[in-house]
């Protein structure tokens, strides 16, 4: 049998059996294969790898990697761009008047009514949002660790991006920016606890158009939601498009389209849900 | 053939792992148009040993951008500004006279400065042995052509082949990963009828690897435009495929 291995250091089977939450001992041990490398002590050659990861149960095994946490990223980043594709045609019915998006409203708590109780199925989808929420945050937070850890020591001379795009280098931005937004937007017009400041009318549940219309007549208000949604659409420029990798879905019958469709779906939330609080502030839905 | 003058050098200079390391400006007066930038870095180095200062330490071997050893930062772009094309293939034409030039060496962690511009890969070599290989007969040599390989397979094989392991793509990545490097390897077998045999086992000891080292990859593309023999990131979502086909099979599936 023949095997191309050079060697195995001492140092670096301690390396590989320290966890990963122990990252600082990982740095350390690369300083010291660098000195005994040096030092040219070597153990005896090996053939195949002697690092053994912890078992973990299988779901747990594969998000324990930076590769399984991408999978994670864009598994949970499909479902909610799912929900704001669907929330933004859902609320297009407020262009066809207060009936029509009221009645909406109405529908989603009796979404699979009568088999489900009132308000079941959109309590279960917005239990797995937030679930899918709180994966897509903990998977960004933990790679942006892992990403500043990889590298500790920056360049010191000045340095630019060849070809990454602003919406790449800028994800963890908006991200946030938009996870701001999101709150606002919940505290706004969902719970209704920031609707009623500067505003003639009072936050009435279920009164869906007119808190819609009370909240977007505040030009502040209307401006932070075009600017959260544009900062939206350049997390969904990258995001929609860095989905196709992180899941390995990589052909080139179909490659040229990953980035079109990116754009295009980026586009159609924007242009919609930009429309409303300026067809608000503009006065065509009043 | 042309000279560059009074070119302005701002090189990394770094004692030691331990030592923090500075930058510092060297001239050179006079250089050949024609002359690589590992030969100005030589012509340099003579300069500065018989000035009975310490010559710059760096990286290089073949000097025609075959084996990866060379690397440098070169204006902040790994291998210097030229496409394609290896520090030690750089040209001093490259450049104009009158120009600084900042050189420093590749930072990651995993990549731990030993001296000056000089830094320690052996973090792909760990990669490489977990499973960068194909277990095979030893015995009299096979026939040529014994397994039939398709055109477009060997093709795609050898454009993941042309990785020479300089480590421009953890240099250029913004978050120091390695996955083009880890990737293109992967690919490079396990497109092949001989790496199919251990093709899953060789993708998670691999990616597993790479994982207590490097960063994750965020889907810029700095390293495909860093790399030196262009390799592009579709290896890196065939790794990902694989990685996840790595974890779903277990010994008994394997078989089907």
């Amino acid at each position: 049998m023949v095997v191309f291995s050079p060697y195995i250091g001492q140092c670096h089977r301690a390396g590989v059996l320290s966890q990963r939450g122990n990252r600082t001992s990982v740095k350390l041990i690369l300083m010291a294969t660098t000195t005994s490398a040096l030092g040219s002590k070597r153990s005896p050659v090996t053939a195949t790898a002697t690092g053994t990861r912890r078992k973990r149960p299988f779901l747990l095994d594969l998000y324990s990697t930076a590769v399984g946490k991408k999978y994670v990223m864009a598994i949970s980043g499909i479902a909610m761009m799912g929900f704001v594709l669907f929330h933004m045609i859902g609320n297009l019915k407020m262009y066809m008047g207060a009936t029509a998006l009221n009645h909406y409203a109405e529908f989603l708590k009796e979404l699979l009514y009568p088999i489900a109780p009132k308000g079941v199925v959109l309590w279960i989808l917005r239990g797995g949002l937030i679930t899918m929420l709180f994966l897509h945050l903990h998977a960004a937070w933990s790679l942006t660790r892992l990403n500043r850890f990889a590298r500790a020591v920056k360049y010191q001379g000045p340095r630019d991006y060849q070809v990454a795009k602003f919406a790449s280098r800028t994800m963890r931005w908006t991200g946030i920016i938009v996870l701001s937004y999101l709150i606002w937007h919940i505290l706004d017009l969902t719970l209704g606890v920031v609707n009623t400041t500067g505003t003639n009318g009072e936050f009435v549940k279920g009164e869906v158009y007119q808190n819609v219309l009370n909240s977007l007549n505040r030009p502040v208000v209307a401006a932070f939601y075009v600017i959260a949604n544009i900062l939206l659409g350049i997390h969904l420029f990258h995001g929609a498009w860095s989905i196709f990798q992180s899941l390995g879905w990589n052909n080139p019958r179909f490659n040229n389209w990953r980035r079109g469709f990116a754009t295009a779906f980026a586009t159609i939330v924007v242009v919609g849900n930009v429309s409303f609080p300026i067809a608000v502030i503009a006065g065509i839905v009043k | 053939m042309s000279h560059l003058k009074n070119l302005t050098l701002k090189v990394w200079r770094q004692k030691s792992p331990a030592d923090s390391g500075h930058f510092e400006n060297y001239t050179i007066d006079e250089i050949s148009d024609e002359a690589s930038f590992l030969e100005m870095l030589d012509v340099l180095n003579e300069k500065l040993i018989s000035d009975n200062k310490e010559a710059v330490v760096f990286d290089h071997d073949c000097r025609e951008g075959i084996c990866g050893t060379c690397s440098l930062m070169i204006n902040g772009v790994a291998h210097g500004p030229q496409k394609a094309t290896t520090t030690c293939q750089l040209h001093m034409r490259t450049f104009n006279s009158g120009d600084t030039i900042v050189v420093e060496p590749w930072r990651a962690t995993a990549f731990p400065i030993i001296k000056d511009l000089m830094v320690d890969r052996s973090a792909f070599d760990r990669i490489i042995e977990s499973g960068g290989f194909i277990t095979a007969v030893t015995g009299g040599a096979p026939d040529a052509n014994l397994i039939p390989i398709p055109k477009p397979v060997a093709d795609a094989a050898m454009d993941s082949a042309a990785c020479i392991g300089c480590g421009a793509c953890v240099a250029a990545c913004p978050n120091g990963a390695a996955n083009l490097f880890t990737a293109a390897k992967i690919s490079h077998l396990n497109y092949l009828p001989q790496g199919q045999s251990e093709r899953f086992k060789r993708t998670e000891a691999m990616v597993e690897t790479m994982d207590e080292y490097f960063g994750s990859c965020t889907n810029h593309g700095e390293c495909s435009a860093a790399c030196p023999k262009e390799i592009s990131i579709d290896v890196i979502a065939l790794m990902n495929k694989d990685y996840r086909a790595s974890k779903f099979k277990n010994r008994k599936e394997l078989s089907r």
